[in-house]
């Protein structure tokens, strides 16, 4: 079993998502972009669009407006302005 | 003395009176639990941005560094955003407010620098109406509970006058929730942005980060959004800190009215008595007269 990453999106208003995960596709400004564990420290604006997060095999996905990634050797953060969680 | 009937309605009248601020109390109360866990949940976000921010603030100086964060150059015009509630009845919490901010101008004033005032918060803009009348650009209203909207709205506003040159510093003033019986009056600077000093660097591990597109680009997004933020905080805050005076106000005002109550019960029953003793000694005399 491949190593977990820690995952959090976080909003204004709460923290939407905190937790291990195998896998995070996310839209960053200048292209498409996905992190697994072990990341090289990376920070990138997002474009307004979906966050695909894999754990388990199972995919959530939330739709982010005004987001922010940020890798750090810790995991991977979203700071998004606007996020909800897609049906 | 009054009489007795007077007595009694006016201890219906403060006993009603009890039965509004007790209600008042715990409805307080109750509000007091989801605004502490609304300002609870947004410190996440406050917290990462401002690590960001000055990780990445050490990063950039000299020519490139963004206005938000470096300043115009200039001190002279100053805007200054207060930060209250939209109702009263909550003792000292938004006159407190008002005071820190009010001092402040007059400090600015006296070193003759040029002051703006936006409040957001009827209640800021009720208490300097009076003095500061000709300063005061814009007001808004909180509503029912913090939004974000509402933040957004000030945090354009407020940019949309650093653009345009029509003030080079800004600084909100609002309430710090430290606990359900303090909450500190206090003084934050917006623009240029504060670099926390005690935000620890993010240990990369001898790695170095990447930035897309680059650094300076993320820092003038994350600037705005930040002032965002800290105003969405600072109403947060100041929602719990109010609910937190209003608990508080209230619960004097309800033993007040207690003390009341009982002191105008002890009072009703002497001019009772006296009047009882008055009737009998009538009663008495007429009968020894016979």
């Amino acid at each position: 079993m491949a190593e977990k990453l820690h995952f959090s999106l976080v909003s204004p208003e709460r923290e939407l998502f905190s937790g291990s995960v195998d896998q995070v596709d996310a839209e960053g400004t200048e292209g498409g972009f996905g992190v697994l564990a072990g990341h090289a420290p990376f920070m990138t604006a997002l474009k307004e669009g979906s966050v695909r997060v894999h754990n388990d095999g199972n995919v959530k996905v939330y739709e982010v407006r005004g987001g922010f990634a940020d890798v750090t050797p810790d995991g991977l953060t979203i700071l998004a302005e606007h996020a909800v969680e897609a049906a | 003395m009054a009489t007795v009937k007077e007595m009694r309605t006016r201890i219906s009248a403060v006993k009603s009176t009890q039965k509004i601020t007790k209600a008042m109390q715990m409805v307080a109360a109750a509000k007091l639990r989801r605004a502490q866990n609304a300002a609870q949940n947004s410190r996440p976000y406050a917290e990462r941005m401002a690590a960001v921010i000055a990780n990445l603030a050490s990063g950039v100086s000299g020519d490139g560094a963004p206005k938000l964060l470096v300043g115009t150059g200039s001190a002279q015009r100053h805007l200054v955003v207060i930060a209250t509630s939209d109702r009263g009845l909550a003792g000292g919490f938004n006159s407190s407010i008002v005071r820190a901010a009010r001092l402040r101008i007059d400090a600015l004033l006296a070193e003759g620098k040029d002051v703006k005032v936006i409040t957001v918060g009827r209640k800021a803009r009720d208490q300097l109406r009076r003095l500061h009348a000709q300063r005061l650009i814009e007001t808004f209203e909180v509503g029912g509970s913090p939004s974000l909207a509402v933040a957004e709205e000030v945090s354009t506003r407020i940019q949309a006058m650093f653009e345009a040159g029509e003030t080079d510093v800004v600084t909100l003033f609002f309430s710090k929730f430290q606990s359900v019986v303090t909450q500190t009056p206090t003084g934050k600077q917006l623009i240029p942005a504060e670099v926390v000093a005690g935000a620890k660097p993010i240990d990369l591990k001898g790695a170095s980060y990447e930035y897309e597109p680059d650094e300076e680009t993320i820092l003038a997004e994350l600037l705005p959004r930040n002032i965002t933020t800290q105003i969405f905080s600072a109403m947060l805050e100041n929602q719990a800190g109010f609910f937190a005076a209003q608990m508080t106000a209230m619960d004097n005002a309800t033993r007040n009215a207690g003390d009341m109550i009982a002191s105008l019960t002890l009072q009703m029953n002497r001019a009772r008595q006296a009047q009882i003793t008055k009737e009998l000694i009538e009663i008495i005399s007429g009968a020894e007269a016979i």
